[in-house]
């Protein structure tokens, strides 16, 4: 039958994944790898590769074989990656995600065909609440935690009033709901800007800093973090209402954002400087093996995922077809994640600590990212509840 | 257009018989994907054959045809998270919207002309998509998940991939041979001759925009059913279908394929989707060597593939 | 009302930022008849240009010289390589080519910079808010943009209006065949005006860098508004591209800025929050559908035939 398909013409030889029959653990990975947010999906690549040398690139004695495909950012390109690994590569797993409309869309291919999907980075609260999967694992978080954090963190500041800024697509509003979770003081405004074309926020800015409020918070990841960024430095603003921040300033944008995002706090779960032999390794040896690169915590949670999958592998004693023990090991998190403690609810999203982070200049003068500070431990999503998995 | 045997009929015909026999090579080779790929394929084929309904017949440049895609997907969506899973709802609301929008916006867009009409196809396409991208309830602009395919009682299974992809592409093929109906009749006649010269026909006495505007809704409808198919195809339906670079998509693939050819565009969309597929497996710089493939074919092969195939009786 | 003084200051800007792309592009349309999607890629290796130069040289203002020169060369090459081919062809037949164009500059950008994309920092004498009127501030290099497209549009006008490849350019643009007749060196003059059309291209995105960021993709939507401007402005005609660009920027900004309030008058905050972003993104293309249903050729059409 092999013949015969390679036979078919060069229709076929589009189609045809490196199909090779053996005794590998196959894993999908679906990530954005071309256009402008090709950085993130290459941090996740390469994240995920270091992780594999580290476990020299065999799990459970099994070689692993891993198949990036490019999701363009767009959902149905997406979808049809995901199907093609599902259908022609026959993977074990499916890890990546960046983006929390290619995840919606591609969830239903993975879980109907018993697939195993590893969001290491998209938390929409579906996927949380009542989409939740017995297949489905994440690596990062809920979409609505980090901000959460922030607010708890405003709160610990005494900061009375706040004018919040974020994109019109459902991760900004989920942001931007976080906040307003947990913050106690005043929201003196709140605008959403047009997804993802709006590269220009004086508007915003002009507005925020008219409403008289103490303090502003913003989410907006990639490059629109380093232009916002750069016009709160520029409308001179900086010095008079303090920005607070999630998902704004990473190890992608701040080359970009350089001394504009000093002094501008964010909460994430992951620092590369947390304690832990684990991340010192990953830091590390991130930094070796990609001279001139730092990891972000799109790495780190490509990197964990990559452990789950392993953890589930070892498990099942390298026989993929236990997808019980598969799972059941894996809602045990019997991994050392990068972030330190870490364990999963019931929707399998992680309860997890999530940190303050500052900018600073390190010894060799370039910016890094520090913590400063825990500011919640133990964090659980809000829409556990929803979830109908016990 | 006469049944001559010549290179562009003997590779239609092949086309359609590698169309109507994939299934077969799929389940003998157990590449599932490989028809998951072509539905794909063959559902933008219909949009594609519909975009060119207009564009290559009637000279109408739309610039916009992706607003189609989603209010058919939209339409099965919407109805089906409201709880109405029959597709003998859903896809008459489908084509009556996809109606109602072209009657619409093309009663407004054909006062203008070339560039103008293009530009003015790409405003409402666009204002579809913002419209969508604030459905809240319908997921906004991350889109909502079709957890049921449309429910046609027992006469066809849509969640079943062969009966599902014999389905779309019965309807392309009914949309080919519509296109070729309309084109060989009177009214198509009309249509083609306005393109050519519409001073002569309105003085003939043809009432111009209105035969434009019954065409522009019939391609609407035709990309409404490829929309409404392709929301089934993919379980989802997101804003991102209607964005302008998805109207480009499609207009790129008439134009490779031969635009104002009959089977044209489904080459194009055959050509255009696997070359998509088949470089970005082999590298990630695959728009490197897209880009100037598109500018060599428009420099050096005019008319698109099928025009590289040779002149047809029409022109 | 300090907030409406700093909103229509931001409403100008951008809307001369606009017109400096805008320009270009309609004289190119106008003149060889060319539809140009590539030339948001032109603003965007206008923007990489002027990253990477200011970067070497070390000095902002000697970069952004360098930058522009190398945007009118690249325009230049480009017309003289692939584009001149593409003359007299159907407006499809562009639109496919060079949209091939994007795809490849894209990736080219990605290729040789990276996908991380640049930045462009400021030198210090620029990043100071000024006072323009007691109690506002506006960013200087905000200010520097205006004064800069004002000079550019002046410059453009005198260029257009006085000189004698000016009334070449208007001729060109009016009645094409008419300069062919008069036994004028057409290919220079459409090489020339491309690259005219590259270079102010490129001139709004290094503008427009600091402000935003250098990154891939970046003359896309841009491009879109540009289109629509010239389609407003009446193809051809600088001078609706002017006039246009400024609605355009204005309408844009000043929605952005007071519908979310005006709704939540009307509506309920939260269907106001929701409704208000799809609004006035959807406001200048509301705008552009109705000057064409009214005037299916733009405000000022140049060519009255």
């Amino acid at each position: 039958m092999k013949t015969g398909f390679w036979l078919a013409g060069a229709t076929a030889l589009a189609l045809a994944g490196p199909a090779m029959a053996g005794d590998s653990i196959k894993i999908g990975f679906v990530s954005t790898f071309s256009g402008p947010t090709a950085v993130i999906g290459n941090d996740m690549r390469n994240s995920f590769e270091l992780a594999l040398d580290h476990m020299g690139r065999k799990m459970a004695g099994k070689p692993v074989e891993v198949i990036y495909e490019d999701d363009q950012q767009k959902p149905d390109i997406g979808k049809q990656k995901t199907e093609k690994l599902v259908q022609s590569d026959k993977v074990d797993f499916i890890a990546g995600y960046i983006w929390s409309n290619v995840l919606l869309a591609s969830l239903k291919t993975a879980v109907d065909s018993g697939t195993f999907l590893i969001s290491a980075n998209a938390g929409p609260s579906q996927l949380a609440g009542d989409l939740c999967s017995p297949y489905v694992f994440s690596t990062s978080w809920q979409n609505d935690q980090t901000p959460a954090a922030m607010g708890l963190y405003m709160n610990q500041k005494g900061v009375k009033s706040v004018f919040l800024i974020g994109p019109n697509y459902a991760a900004g509003k989920d942001m931007l709901a976080g906040v307003k979770s947990t913050f106690k003081g005043e929201i003196k405004g709140e605008e959403y800007t047009v997804w993802p074309s709006q590269l220009d926020f004086s508007a915003e800015l002009s507005k925020a800093k008219a409403s008289g409020a103490e303090s502003i918070f913003v989410f907006y990841p990639g490059a629109a973090g380093v232009q916002f960024l750069n016009q709160y430095a520029q409308a001179g603003i900086k010095a008079q209402i303090p920005l607070y921040t999630a998902f704004t300033i990473d190890e992608l944008s701040l080359p970009l954002q350089k001394d504009n995002a000093i002094g501008v706090p964010g909460a994430q779960e992951w620092v590369n400087d947390l304690p832990g032999e684990q991340n010192k390794r990953f830091v590390d040896d991130y930094r070796k093996k990609y001279p001139g690169l730092r990891p972000t915590y799109y790495g780190a949670q490509a990197y964990d995922a990559a452990q789950l999958i392993d953890s589930a592998v070892v498990a099942a004693g390298g026989d993929t077809s236990k997808k019980d023990v598969m799972k059941a090991a894996m809602e045990k998190a019997d991994f050392k994640s990068l972030r330190g403690p870490f364990k999963y609810g019931n929707n399998h999203i992680p309860v997890q600590n999530f940190y303050l982070q500052d900018v600073v200049k390190d010894a060799d003068g370039a910016l890094s990212l520090k913590t400063v500070a825990t500011i919640v431990k133990d964090a659980q999503d809000s829409f556990h509840d929803k979830c109908p998995m016990k | 257009m006469t049944a001559s045997f010549n290179a562009r009929n003997a590779v239609a015909a092949l086309v359609v018989a590698g169309l109507v026999l994939l299934p077969l090579y799929s389940s003998l080779s157990g590449n599932i994907f490989i028809l998951t790929l072509f539905t794909r394929i063959v559902i933008f084929a219909l949009a594609a054959i519909s975009l060119n309904l207009i564009m290559g017949y009637g000279g109408m440049m739309s610039f916009g045809h992706a607003a189609y895609l989603g209010i058919g997907g939209y339409a099965v969506g919407i109805l089906a998270f409201e709880g109405i899973g029959s597709g003998f709802i859903q896809f008459p609301v489908a084509l009556a919207s996809s109606a109602l929008f072209a009657l619409v916006i093309g009663a407004l867009s054909l006062r203008t002309r070339g560039v103008y009409f293009i530009m003015i196809t790409l405003a409402f396409a666009q204002m579809a998509y913002y419209v969508a991208s604030g459905l809240a309830r319908y997921g906004g602009d991350d889109g909502l998940t079709i957890y049921k395919r449309s429910d046609f009682g027992g006469l066809i299974n849509l969640s079943g991939k062969v009966q599902f992809y014999y389905l779309c592409l019965f309807c392309l093929l009914g949309g080919i041979y519509l296109v070729w109906r309309i084109v060989n009749s009177r009214f198509g006649l009309v249509v083609q001759g306005l393109r050519s010269n519409e001073a002569r026909m309105q003085a003939i006495g043809f009432p111009a925009t209105r035969y434009r505007l019954v065409c522009f809704v019939i391609a609407g409808m035709m990309c409404g059913l490829s929309g409404a198919l392709n929301a089934n195809n993919t379980d989802f339906i997101s804003p991102a279908v209607m964005y302008w670079t998805r109207s480009g998509d499609l207009m790129v693939m008439v134009i490779l394929g031969g635009m104002g050819s009959l089977f044209g565009p489904v080459i194009g969309a055959i050509v255009y989707l696997l070359l998509e597929e088949f470089l970005s497996q082999l590298t990630e710089y695959w728009a490197l060597v897209m880009g100037p493939l598109l500018l060599l074919i428009v420099l050096f092969g005019r008319g698109g593939i099928m025009g590289m195939l040779g002149r047809s009786g029409r022109d | 009302m300090l907030l409406v003084v700093e909103q229509f200051l931001n409403g100008l800007q951008f809307g001369l930022l606009l017109f400096l792309l805008a320009a270009g592009l309609t004289l190119v349309f106008g003149i060889m008849d060319l539809v140009n999607l590539a030339h948001g890629s032109l603003y965007m290796m206008g923007a990489y240009f002027a990253a990477t130069f200011v970067a070497w040289t070390g000095n902002f203002l000697l970069g952004i010289v360098l930058a522009l020169g190398a945007s009118l060369l690249l325009g230049i090459v480009l017309e003289l390589v692939a584009l001149r081919h593409l003359y007299g062809r159907d407006h499809l037949d562009h639109v496919l080519a060079t949209f091939g164009l994007i795809l490849f500059f894209n990736d080219a950008v990605r290729l040789i910079w990276g996908p991380a994309g640049l930045a462009l920092p400021l030198p210090a004498w620029l990043t100071v808010p000024v006072q323009i009127v007691p109690g506002v501030f506006y960013p200087a290099y905000r200010l520097a943009i205006i004064v800069v497209a004002l000079a550019v549009a002046l410059g453009l006008y005198l260029v257009v209006m006085k000189t004698r490849v000016g009334m070449l350019i208007r001729a060109g643009a009016s009645n094409r065949e008419m300069i062919g007749a008069l036994g004028i060196n057409i290919k220079l003059l459409y090489t020339l005006v491309f690259g005219l059309g590259a270079a102010l291209a490129g001139l709004a995105g290094l503008m427009q860098a600091p402000i935003l960021t250098v990154q891939i993709g970046m003359g896309e939507n841009i491009l879109i508004l540009a289109f629509v401007i010239i389609v407003i402005g009446g193809i051809g005609s600088i001078r609706g591209a002017f006039l246009a660009a400024i609605f355009v920027g204005m309408i844009d900004t000043l929605g952005r800025a007071f519908l979310p309030d005006l709704l939540r008058k009307i509506l309920s905050s939260a269907a106001a929050s929701t409704a208000a972003p799809a609004l006035s993104s959807m406001l200048i293309y509301l705008l552009m559908a109705i000057v064409l249903v009214i005037r299916p050729e733009g405000l000022f059409p140049a060519s009255k035939r």
